[in-house]
């Protein structure tokens, strides 16, 4: 056999009776050409071979380029009857394929597989509301008993939690929002000034960034931030505790992990939030303030016309939105960590679907209370 | 690479030189020296918080020795450029303690990985060779399984799988039969062992099942926790008959040796 050409080869040659030998030859390594396995496929098919013996006389070296290699013969073989022999093969590379052929092949039981175009359908999307509406529905109906257990005083909750997540939700977010409320507070006056201007209007501009602000934007605002922070936070650590299996010793221990868990994130953020609307308002004004200042109206002015479209509804307002707003983030954090799979990649989607479905909802909620408060009058 | 001539018995493979490992000022193991040869299966052991993760994750280069050196073949691992260690560390096959693999990606994209960074195979040749490598662990068809779909002594094997993607010189195991039955505990230790045999690879596991170590170690450690330093080095099963050490010998035997040993003097 010349061995000139020291890339990996074989050849099917044929002997008495039904048998033939596999003969390799060359370097059965990496970094070599790619021996074609369909090739031997096609030498044995439709042949008489009952017997195949692998010869490897010729063969230079080894790794596990030729045990992919002899495995696949072996599976091949196998499934056509025929008799497949190793019988001087190096003795690591003898040994590693009885290991490697010493269990079956599984066979996975098939399910359907879900294409992109799946995923876009319509009605596929529709089809999973219900069930989601109802795991929304069991959710919150399970916080509701929590809360009575709470003010009955049957409930597990711990204060200490409860101060804990205060101060997640509350101290740890100040910086981010002190910079967003002043900069919406700028915004709304430049929005404003330059449409006033044109009727020399300028100092409506304090009106128009104090109702805006605490009406609509200083609630808003606020509750898309915590949703992005506290919101996905909440679902990160319940889903990571469904992956450590401590929810599932929580509830073995006999504590409602509804109770220990997600009762004190939401009476936290709650608590939390309409202090923080609250200090936003008072930066989105100093903000508009910013603005104003730069048009030429002085401090004075903008505190005297600000005091004067000030009214406690306005105040009211956002107040109450935040309250909705952050019953809304932590309930949709929660359940999208308690409800999370038990892999890393299950957390991720947990924390996204924990913000993707918050801001949802505090826009459906914001429209919703704007539209009743405009028919109410106030 | 199992083409390459089997290194001479008895060669040293990888050597602990005067190793000091220290959390701040919490000294966790002091003046460690040991030898482990070219295909020894080598122990590491002793009792729990003895610093056995923590000598095998200074090994590895998780951490950084407080003091000493570590040299694989006679090079110093702990004074290589990260470049040097990332060479170094593409001869290892590493699976941790609760297997490491990547739950985000099937077994086969687990498996492919090291593969398609280190070697020059293409596509169709990375897929026979990541089916090879399942079958090996006795996992052959599992490709399109994610870690989640399988059970935890699949998952181990799996990890191992992929530990030995690049047929590696050295195999880490951090403690790779805790949490399995005694009957998958056994046929991962014959894997262990036909692996090392076939591969003519180096062999380091942290552990203490006292079968695994009895069945399948070569040679040993064992690091104490009262006086922070090893306090016994050798095969597991002469340290068990004649360690000097009443604590190496109580271990070895399941806490009977030193009795047996105080009543026949």
């Amino acid at each position: 056999m010349p061995i000139n050409d020291e890339s990996p080869r074989f050849e099917v040659v044929p002997q008495e009776q039904g048998k033939a030998s596999l003969v390799l030859t060359g370097n059965w390594t990496q970094g070599q050409p790619r021996a074609d396995f369909s090739r031997l496929r096609s030498d044995l098919y439709g042949s008489t071979v009952q017997h195949l013996s692998v010869d490897t006389a010729g063969l230079v070296s080894w790794d596990s380029t030729l045990m992919a290699f002899l495995l696949q013969c072996h599976n091949y073989t196998q499934d056509e009857n025929i008799e497949f022999l190793t019988p001087d093969l190096p003795a690591g590379a003898d040994k590693l394929l009885r290991v490697a052929t010493a269990v079956k092949t599984h066979t996975r039981p098939e399910s359907p597989a879900i294409t992109w175009i799946d995923a876009l359908n319509p009605a596929q999307l529709i089809a999973t509301v219900p069930a989601y509406f109802r795991e929304s529905l069991a959710f919150i109906g399970e916080v509701g008993i929590a809360l009575g257990r709470l003010v009955t005083g049957k409930s597990n909750t711990r204060m200490s939690d409860f101060k804990h997540f205060c101060y997640q939700a509350g101290p740890q977010a100040f910086a981010i929002i002190s910079l967003t409320s002043v900069l919406v507070g700028m915004i709304l006056a430049y929005l404003g000034a330059v449409q006033l201007q044109q009727f020399g209007a300028e100092i409506y501009v304090a009106d128009l960034v104090v109702i805006g602000t605490l009406r609509e934007m200083g609630a808003l605002m606020t509750a898309i931030v915590m949703a992005g922070r506290t919101g996905a936070a909440y679902a990160a650590q319940l889903g990571t505790m469904q992956t450590n299996e401590e929810i599932d010793a929580i509830t073995t221990m006999g504590i409602s992990p509804i109770e220990f868990l997600v009762v004190p994130r939401i009476l936290a953020l709650i608590a939390m939030m309409p202090l923080l609307t609250i200090y936003a308002d008072l930066l989105g004004v100093v903000g508009g303030g910013i603005v104003a200042g730069g048009m030429g109206i002085t401090p004075l002015q903008y505190i005297n016309q600000a005091e004067s479209s000030l009214h406690f509804s306005h105040l009211f307002v956002g107040l109450l939105k935040s309250v909705v707003f952050a019953t809304l983030i932590a309930i949709a954090g929660c359940r999208s960590g308690i409800n999370s799979g038990r892999s890393s990649a299950a957390v991720g989607q947990a924390a996204t679907e924990a913000v993707v479905t918050a801001i949802v909802y505090l826009i459906l909620a914001d429209a919703a209370i704007n539209i009743l408060f405009q028919q109410l009058g106030i | 690479m199992a083409t390459n001539p089997p290194k001479a018995e008895n060669e040293i493979h990888i050597a602990i030189r005067d190793l000091t490992m220290a959390y701040g000022s919490l000294v966790i193991q002091r003046d460690l020296n040991f030898d482990i040869n070219h295909g020894d299966i080598f122990v590491i052991m002793g009792g729990s918080g003895c610093g056995k993760s923590t000598l095998l994750k200074h090994m590895l280069g998780l951490i950084t020795p407080t003091s000493g050196d570590i040299c694989y073949n006679g090079k110093s691992f702990v004074n290589a450029s990260p470049q040097q260690r990332d060479t170094m560390r593409q001869t290892w096959g590493i699976t941790y303690q609760s297997g490491g693999l990547f739950s985000a990606m099937t077994l086969a994209e687990n498996i492919a990985l090291p593969l398609q960074l280190y070697t020059p195979y293409s596509t169709a040749e990375i897929a026979d060779i990541l089916a090879y490598k399942l079958a090996l662990v006795g996992l052959a068809g599992y490709q399109d399984y994610y870690p989640v779909e399988i059970s935890g002594g699949m998952r181990k094997r799996a990890a191992l799988a992929r530990a030995i993607a690049l047929d590696p010189e050295i195999l880490f195991f951090d403690e790779p039969s805790a949490g399995l039955d005694p009957i998958s505990s056994r046929l991962l230790d014959d894997l262990i062992v036909e692996l090392q045999e076939s591969l003519g690879a180096t062999v380091v596991m942290v552990t203490h099942e006292l079968p695994s170590i009895f069945d399948i170690a070569t040679n040993s450690v064992y690091l104490d926790s009262d006086s922070r330093t090893m306090i016994g080095y050798g095969n597991p099963t002469y340290l068990r008959d004649h360690s000097d050490q009443a604590v190496v010998r109580q271990f070895l035997a399941r806490g009977i040796a030193a009795q047996a040993k105080d009543a026949h003097p």
